[in-house]
């Protein structure tokens, strides 16, 4: 059976894009090839390691168990667009202050797990970060760093704000 | 330099790091600062080897064996080749001719013995998921639709899986070896029968371990560039060991040393995994010297559960030797363990078991000491050096039957170890097994420890809740750690595997420092440790320093990191190249101000009045100067503003530190899961350069460990078949059952380097599976019940406490 | 690993997958969350020649009370059955529930038609139809059914939904007075599947216990409803001795296959540790 190719119309980090792709070609796949946007990683292509993650219609999701076709008409933020419009910031910060990352590779899914917490869960202690977290492998910190730098940003403790209002943004 | 100083443990500004301050101070050394030049890897801006994009690139697949030993009947890959995207597909036979066979061992593991290993298998394979074929395409898609018209006729070999059945020896993996022993070694100190016939107590006990591997967030990783015009390759792979994969091309591809080029882009993760030789790893550089062009190949999950090296499958029986009033006399260690069909290349999978035979006893004052180690093949997957490599076993046993002689004689585990360990003014000191240890923090550490936990606290408080109903248990795992290894390692085996390392350190005209270091970056913060180093020895900011690591065309040549070499090793060679530096620069300050070269100083950027620090000039200035103006200069002066200095360590053949962990559980004697409420840590490794680098280095090696003790494990059924390959069925740590870890420090520099550190990078590995068993004995202790097969199972829980 | 090639059908209706489903055959499936589907192509465990996304059917997303039952369309996600009042309301044992499903993203994906149709044994949603009695909705070229949960789930990955069939939809009856209860699994980390697990209601009259359900999951090939179990703590009111006896006549009930991480006895032994937990939970509380 040949390729089989399906137009999809995706706003990814503010851009509209337009393209015939193969209809089996994951999110991740297609923002890393066809976008040159490298910054979601793939750890396991099963949908368990997180490494994977970014946010469609701002939820955040498994990048490689969907489809780059599912996200037709749809709206999806990488971290590297998160990072430009200054919504990681705070969490940047924060992560480099308590070095709650070691390699990286687990990182953007983090911070994009990490995000839907500061919006959605901002009460959360420090047994509810670990649960939040718990769909995102580390295995490079062991996840104590990671908890600080989230409870650092939600208790709004103050020198990672401040720090973080400097170097917000990028333009 | 820093004198030694006791670091309180885990002060609330000792652990989140504050932006360095330039304008207070330039001395790095011992402070918190935060890696901004890892900044990138926070807005997913990092370069990974899979985001490396270049032109003609073909994606490999491997057809792997389904099983665990079988002879290759038939291998057709016509049909194959037709499907569409396909660029090549090539047999093991073919790949021969492009790449030569190798065979893992070393000449100081007197006896090793191993069968030689192909790129591709030809006519066997001997390990379910080893490579017997490779498809290249266009795309990774299309080259895994193409392995569906491979046709393979396999003939199904008896499969050796079990241990001691490998070890009897009734089916022979290689015939030609004889046996299906690869390493065997014995040691018995003088005395030994003597003391343990007459010792007032002696304890036998057998450790399991079940094998387990490092599960890298970023998969194994090698795209190679063939370049036919030349004859040289650039090799861009997700090494920890660049200038031994060069010299490894070199002689196996038939390629120059001088052109072959190994490039380490970030790297998702390492811990020993992406140290090693991989035939799929060496195929694909074949495979871009056969095909003249680019040829890329990245593990998927399955594959790497298949093939990245597995670790630690072992069975230990030990006894200790006691007198009755709590002196340990001695040990003895019988330890068999099961590697691959194969000895892995070059570091062999020998030094595991021989690590464990160095190791064992190891922070106990004794002097008999007998051990057997039998290392043997089997058609499992193969096994090598992992993260902290012999020391989980060698410290759980050691820790373990510890426990059980304090447990036998009614003493408090801390009491007896405290009466035990060696003595912090005992030093230097020669083990039974024959290391050599400088110095070392035993009770320091010890006394640190039990005051952070409060561990009279603890045990009251265990106490009470037992009166409820509730089961803690406190575990205690003392150890020592080998770091800084000298040639003493690979070296003398005769591998080109270098323990000595270089940097090379520039001042550029605009007054930026630029440090070129050999030693390789997988997380760990290898080039933030160097930044501080390079801007305390040269006298700027930490933001005016740029390292470069892992390209051996540029960086100097050395070992790169394992073995906890990196801070110790590398960071001393910066700092004698900074040392230098600084040196020179102050020569040419003395030449264009007039003065004695005494009389002045590097400080914050600036050349400055020794005795006033009055600023004399920024060093862009000089910079300006010496490169652009050096006839401004007197006539015989030449300016040298690139220095290089290599440092290897002499005086010991590794240099220990040492460290002592515990571990807080409550075990639901129903349901047999263990809650892990809280983990300590006191290590001592030396000058700390950056303590909230060494703490999440501990930290993050614990939760390694700890999913060895509790949750890891490569489960094979009796045929070889690895049963539990996705990340579904093989369980990593995750963060909701893993504890806070608090960490604390003891300082004894070694004295055989200025900058005094040694390596933490393996410690928290080292000790934790040994903390955690230790605990959970002791809560299950007043029932009479005990485990000593890892990982420690809700089942296997539940069976000791005979509820199933 | 990257999926095999498959066709694909973005489908505007529920009419317009069915017919897919018919013209394509039975190698067609339907694409819902993808979180289950998706990691089996991606692992090239399953090869479909086509798929046929219902993201795009309209009426399939919503959770609304009928009468006296709680119908909730196929492509509600785990997400928004968490965020649901109604579900808190009228459905608290699946409110109970989905905190145990997998991760967060997982969850903004993954959807409850999904997960019944899949019908994995360590499934959560199977469990809780069954203790529920829930009704699961079914459309196809012969019209729409409604097959209750008991019938539904006929063995490993199998229901009783045919080939050409879609599950649109899943009816809960709306709690009635007097009903507690309960939902726990035991897992080895936060999100796995289920070494075994429990979805337990009671109905209650003043201090007794007059009907019990009691489905189990990860302890056959479907969930399990532990009838003896239910019989021993009927007209009871939940003391001690009516829980031993119901552990006791778990062991006729249950007859769990082995795996990874516990072999049948320990399955057993589970099972009936966490009878015992619920049981005590749901005596507590009012």
């Amino acid at each position: 059976m040949s390729e089989t190719r399906i137009k999809t119309c995706v706003t990814v980090n503010g851009q509209s894009v337009e393209r015939e792709i193969p209809a089996r070609q994951h999110l991740v796949d297609f923002l890393r090839e066809d976008l040159g946007l490298t910054g979601s990683h793939l750890g396991c292509e099963h949908g368990v390691c997180g490494a994977c993650q970014v946010m469609v219609d701002g939820q955040v999701v498994r990048g490689c168990l969907t489809l780059a076709a599912q996200t037709d008409g749809r709206r999806v933020d990488t971290v590297e667009g998160l990072s430009d419009n200054g919504e990681l910031a705070a969490l940047q910060q924060a992560f480099l202050e308590h070095n709650a990352f070691q390699c990286g590779y687990c990182s953007s899914g983090m911070l994009l797990t990490a995000l839907h917490i500061v919006r959605n869960h901002p009460q959360a202690d420090r047994d509810e970060i670990r649960d939040l977290i718990s769909g995102n492998y580390c295995r490079c910190t062991g996840y104590h760093a990671i908890v600080d730098a989230i409870e650092t940003v939600l208790r709004g403790a103050g020198s990672a704000l401040a720090q973080a209002k400097h170097n917000g943004g990028s333009r | 330099m820093n004198a030694p100083n006791l670091t309180p443990a885990v002060a609330e500004d000792n652990r989140v790091a504050k932006p360095a301050d330039t304008a207070a101070t330039t001395r790095y050394i011992g402070q918190s600062v935060p890696r901004s030049g890892a900044r990138k890897l926070l807005q997913g801006r990092g370069a990974y080897l899979d985001d490396i994009r270049v032109p003609r690139l073909g994606h490999v697949v491997f057809v792997r064996s389904p099983h665990a030993h079988a002879r290759i009947v038939s291998l057709n890959l016509d049909a194959a080749r037709k499907q569409p995207g396909i660029i090549a597909a090539v047999d093991g036979r073919a790949l021969a001719e492009y790449c030569t066979p190798w065979i893992g061992v070393l000449g100081h593991l007197k006896g090793i013995k191993s069968a030689e290993q192909h790129a591709i298998a030809i006519d066997r394979a001997c390990w379910q998921g080893e490579a017997v074929a490779a498809i290249v395409a266009e795309t990774r898609r299309q080259a895994e639709d193409a392995l569906d018209h491979v046709q393979v006729e396999w003939d199904v070999l008896p499969a050796v899986t079990d241990m001691r059945a490998s070890l009897a020896g009734e089916q022979v993996i290689h015939p030609q070896l004889g046996d299906n022993i690869c390493f065997h070694r014995e040691l018995v100190t003088e005395g030994f029968d003597e003391a343990f016939a007459s010792a007032d107590l002696v304890l036998e006990k057998t450790y399991d371990f079940a094998r387990h591997t490092g599960v890298t967030n970023e998969p194994r990783a090698i795209l190679a560039d063939y370049n036919p015009a030349e004859h040289s390759i650039t090799v861009y792979h997700a090494t920890q060991a660049p200038n031994m994969m060069q010299d490894i091309f070199s002689r196996h591809l038939g390629i120059p040393e001088s052109s072959v080029r190994v490039v380490c882009k970030d790297v998702g993760g390492s811990f020993g995994i992406k140290v090693h030789v991989y035939a799929d790893e060496m195929a694909t550089a074949a495979l871009s010297v056969m095909l003249r062009r680019p040829v890329k190949f990245i593990a998927d999950r399955m594959e790497s559960f298949l093939t990245d090296i597995h670790a630690r499958e072992h069975t230990a029986k030990v006894r200790i030797a006691c007198t009755k009033d709590g002196d340990i006399l001695g040990f003895d260690l019988d330890d068999l363990t099961g590697i691959g069909p194969y000895s892995v290349y070059p570091r062999t999978s020998g030094i595991e078991g021989n690590q464990v035979v160095n190791l064992t006893g190891g922070p106990y004052k004794h002097k008999q000491y007998r051990a057997n180690l039998d290392v043997v093949f089997t058609n499992k997957n193969v096994t090598c050096q992992y993260r902290a490599v012999g020391h989980p076993i060698a410290v759980a046993l050691t820790e373990g039957i510890v426990d059980e002689a304090a447990r036998a004689l009614k003493m408090d585990p801390a009491e007896f170890r405290r009466r035990n360990l060696i003595a912090d003014d005992a030093y230097p000191y020669t083990f039974p097994s024959g290391l050599k240890f400088e110095k070392l923090s035993h009770h320091q550490c010890l006394d640190k420890l039990l005051a952070a936990m409060d561990y009279d606290g603890l045990r009251a408080e265990q106490a009470q809740l037992r009166e409820k109903g509730i089961h803690r248990g406190i575990g205690l795992a003392a150890m020592i750690e080998v770091t800084n290894p000298s040639p003493a390692f690979y070296g003398v085996g005769g591998a080109r595997i270098s323990a000595q390392d270089g940097a090379t350190i520039r001042l550029d005209p605009a007054g930026m420092i630029n440090v070129l270091v050999s030693v390789t970056e997988q997380g760990q913060g290898t080039e933030a440790v160097f930044t501080q180093i390079a801007a305390t020895a040269v006298g700027v900011g930490v933001d005016k320093v740029r390292v470069v690591t892992g390209d051996t065309a540029i960086t100097p040549y050395g070992g790169g990191t394992w073995a906890s070499r990196g801070a110790g090793i590398g960071g001393e060679a910066v700092l004698q190249a900074g040392k230098a530096l600084k040196s020179n620069i102050l020569d040419i300050a003395a030449a264009i101000l007039s003065q004695d070269k005494a009389t002045l100083d590097v400080r914050n950027d600036q050349i400055v009045d020794r005795a006033t620090g009055e600023h004399k000039m920024p060093l862009s200035e000089l910079g300006r100067v010496a490169y652009f103006r050096p006839d401004t200069l007197p006539m015989n002066f030449q300016s040298e503003l690139t220095v290089t200095r290599h440092y290897t360590p002499r005086e010991y053949g590794f240099t220990f530190t040492n460290g002592i962990q515990a571990s807080l559980v409550e075990v639901d004697l129903d349901t047999g899961f263990v809650k892990l409420l809280k983990h300590w840590c006191v290590e001592d490794c030396g000058t700390v350069i950056n303590p909230m680098l060494v703490d999440e280095q501990i930290r993050g090696g614990i939760v390694q460990g700890i999913g060895a003790a509790l949750f890891e494990e490569c489960v094979y059924d009796e045929s070889g078949q690895l049963q539990n390959g996705t990340m579904a069925d093989y369980l990593v740590p995750m963060s909701a059952e893993m504890p806070d870890i608090e960490v604390g420090h003891v300082e004894t520099p070694t004295r055989t380097s200025e900058l005094g550190a040694k390596g933490a990078g393996e410690a928290g590995t080292a000790g934790a599976p040994a903390a955690i068993m230790n605990a959970i004995n002791d809560a299950l202790a007043p029932f009479g019940a005990n485990v000593a097969a890892q990982p420690f199972t809700p089942q296997r829980i539940l069976r000791a406490l005979g509820k199933v | 690993m990257k999926a095999p090639n498959f066709d694909y059908v973005r489908a505007g209706s529920v009419q317009q997958a069915i017919d897919e489903l018919v013209a394509r055959g039975d190698s067609a499936q339907i694409l819902a969350g993808g979180q289950s589907l998706m990691a089996m192509l991606n692992l090239r465990l399953s090869a479909p020649s086509c798929l046929i996304d219902i993201a795009g059917v309209p009426g399939l997303r919503e959770i609304e009370q009928v009468g006296k039952t709680v119908r909730i369309g196929a492509m509600v996600t785990h997400a928004q059955l968490q965020q649901s009042a109604l579900i808190a309301d009228q459905v608290p044992l699946l409110a109970q529930t989905v905190p145990h499903v997998a991760h967060l993203a997982i969850r903004n994906s993954g959807t409850i038609g999904g997960s019944l149709a899949l019908a994995d044994p360590a499934a959560e949603y199977p469990a809780v139809a069954v203790a529920l009695q829930a009704n699961i909705l079914l459309q196809g070229p012969r019209g729409a059914r409604s097959v209750a949960a008991d019938a539904f789930f006929e063995g490993f990955y199998r229901t009783a939904r045919q080939p050409d069939e879609i599950l649109v939809g899943v009816e809960f009856p709306i709690a009635p007075a007097g009903r507690r209860v309960h939902f726990d699994e035991l897992s080895r980390r936060r999100g796995d599947y289920a070494m075994v697990g429990l979805a337990a209601a009671l109905d209650f009259d003043g201090a007794r216990i007059t009907a019990a359900r009691l489905a189990y999951l990860a302890a056959g090939e479907r969930p399990v409803l532990a009838r003896q179990a239910m019989a021993a703590l009927v007209g009871t009111s939940a003391d001690d001795k009516a829980i031993q006896a119901a552990q006791q006549a778990l062991d006729a009930d249950l007859d769990p296959p082995g795996d990874l991480q516990a072999d049948p006895a320990t399955k057993k032994h589970l099972a009936r540790v966490l009878l015992g937990r619920c049981i005590q939970q749901l005596r507590q509380a009012t």
